[in-house]
């Protein structure tokens, strides 16, 4: 069981095929397709309103499709609901207790919903939370609240979880202690599904990650699929994507850009311009032979680097669908550089 | 956990006690033919099942709803009937201990019940479904705040047109039309016909007890939703 990886079994703990949910007109997830495994962290990233709650709602049994099809342990999670709640362990993004209750109240209660719970006491040391287990919820601070959650989404000893941005809100200590027990979760051999807005969370404890923006996976793979993606684009010497400089005076940018045969914008401050696009070494002669042809001279060049967290960034904000193929199909078009703040240990 | 908040303790307990004292004490209002204490003491019983299952279970619930509890028990195997059968027992505790304070005092203070009990825990069941109704209907379809508020409202409303502590007799001629359809005013007529001097309670009263209490749980169960507004 130990050695349970991801795609070690056949049958997939959690299932979403085609997954169109809409609430308000809106099409909240749309087409979603995902599939994950006993002993794996899944995490669905994205910003806000990217569908990641809507889609794990559904999965919980909170939301009915509007097609496709989804199965939890096998089940639906809305006609099996009793049979499924059981087995599933669920976190809310925030609240579902009471607030005049504390957390060994709290957590006796739910215990006392399931026919085997886990051990009342031992969650709250394993979750740090002995010295506030008689403080009731609305004294704790947010990161004790969130604490509190993920022990009662354990509560009932169950065979999947979904956590809903576990370590939102969480101070540096308990996220250590968060993670610390998601990674034993996986090694029991539990499939864990995850959402969170931060990709260094998602870096951290995902054995797989689906991007989602707009209700739409735009991007997935595991985190050393994309890194590996982004590690090649720097040591084969794939040309840079942009580049800004400063210059004492004012140029003209728009004849820059029909020289350079690259898109250049003005910045905020005067004298800065962006140069957007592969930066060759034929761009840098160019830049300098003009640059001098007109006595200007240049006070800052730097070339970026553009990381994930960048195209991460771009492709989430944008409504353009057409980033879809292209990451998911490996070219890596936009996908270069490093993960800024992911990969630090 | 109703016990544990004060102020829900003082709505269902406090409140319909101290009534009872003092109008039990004080002859101010008019009461009608009869001795005072055998007209409030059944009006003040039903002023207190309505305290509980309509004021204390609408704001507890709303509540409830607005912190997630509803959303997050909804993902546990407790499930809707359980915690519907959860809640009824609670209201139902609490309505046996109301009886045990508020009878001693009344009796304390004069009151001398007779005739059939039987009937009035049967008064008393259907008027808690529909308060319970009413109280829910709007837990289930607004903020907590609005709830708190409306269920206060609606608690002065029907303790003024109830017949609970002043007799319908003495109000205007189209407020009495309105009041006598009202489950408060049902209530308190069938209690005190119940358990006081005169025997034998309206039909037209048992009728509007039957009608709110079959109607507000469905107008309740249609409109609930779960997840925080």
């Amino acid at each position: 069981m130990v050695s349970t990886r991801p795609n070690a079994r056949k049958v997939p703990a959690v299932e979403v095929e085609d997954l169109v949910v809409t609430y308000g007109g809106l099409r909240a997830v749309d087409g979603l397709s995902i599939e994950a495994f006993h002993g794996e962290v899944f995490t669905l990233l994205g910003p806000n309103g990217a569908g990641k709650t809507t889609a794990v709602e559904t999965l919980e049994g909170y939301r009915r499709p509007e097609s496709g099809h989804v199965r939890v342990l096998g089940m639906n999670p809305l006609s099996d609901r009793a049979t499924l709640s059981r087995r599933i362990g669920v976190m809310l993004q925030q609240g579902g207790v009471y607030p005049a209750m504390n957390a060994m109240e709290a957590l006796s209660l739910f215990a006392a919903y399931y026919d085997k719970p886990a051990d009342v006491s031992s969650l709250i040391k394993t979750l740090r939370l002995d010295d506030v287990s008689h403080t009731q919820w609305r004294r704790l601070s947010g990161g004790e609240q969130q604490r509190l959650s993920l022990a009662l989404a354990l509560v009932g000893n169950p065979d999947v979880l979904f956590l809903d941005e576990p370590t939102a809100g969480v101070d540096p200590e308990g996220r250590l202690a968060v993670r610390k027990v998601i990674r034993e979760l996986r090694e029991s051999g539990k499939c864990i599904i995850m959402t969170t807005h931060e990709l260094s969370e998602a870096d951290l404890l995902s054995d797989r990650v689906a991007i989602l923006s707009h209700g739409h996976k735009i991007a997935s793979g595991t985190p050393a699929e994309i890194r590996s993606l982004a590690r090649a684009s720097e040591t084969t010497g794939a040309p840079r994507h942009s580049m800004s400089l400063r210059v004492g005076g004012v140029l003209d940018h728009g004849e820059l850009a029909g020289v350079l045969g690259l898109q250049v914008t003005q910045q905020a401050r005067s004298g800065e311009y962006l140069v957007d696009g592969p930066v060759t070494p034929s761009v840098i002669t160019r830049l300098a032979s003009w640059l001098e042809d007109r006595g200007l001279l240049l006070e800052e060049l730097r070339i970026a680097t553009r990381t994930l967290e960048d195209a991460y960034l771009e492709i989430t904000s944008t409504t353009n669908q057409v980033a879809s193929s292209q990451v998911t199909g490996g070219t890596a078009g936009t996908a270069r550089g490093s993960v800024r703040k992911g990969i630090h240990r | 956990m109703t016990l544990r908040r004060g102020e829900s303790v003082l709505v269902t307990i406090g409140i319909p006690v101290m009534l009872l004292l003092f109008f039990g004490t004080v002859h101010v209002l008019p009461t009608g033919a009869g001795r005072p204490i055998d007209f409030l003491a059944p009006g003040v019983l039903a002023l207190a099942v309505m305290s509980t299952s309509m004021v204390s279970l609408g704001i507890a619930t709303g509540f409830e709803r607005s912190y997630g509890v509803l959303k997050r028990l909804g993902s546990t195997p407790l499930g809707r009937s359980r915690l519907l059968a959860a809640k009824t027992v609670a209201i139902l505790s609490v309505e046996v201990v109301q009886v045990l304070v508020i009878a001693p005092v009344a009796i304390g203070l004069g009151w001398r019940p007779h005739g059939d009990a039987a009937v009035g825990v049967l008064a008393v069941l259907l008027a808690t479904a529909g308060f319970a109704g009413i109280g829910l209907a709007f837990a289930g379809s607004m903020r907590a705040e609005l709830t708190l508020a409306a269920v206060n409202g609606l608690y002065l409303v029907f303790l003024l047109l109830g017949g609970m502590v002043l007799t319908l007799s003495k109000l205007p001629h189209l407020l009495d039309g309105i009041a006598r359809l009202l489950p408060a005013a049902a209530l308190s007529s069938v209690l005190r016909h119940s358990l006081g001097v005169s025997q034998g309670s309206s039909l037209h009263a048992w009728l509007v007890l039957a009608a709110w209490g079959v109607l507000a749980p469905a107008v309740a169960t249609l409109t609930f939703h779960w997840q925080p507004s």
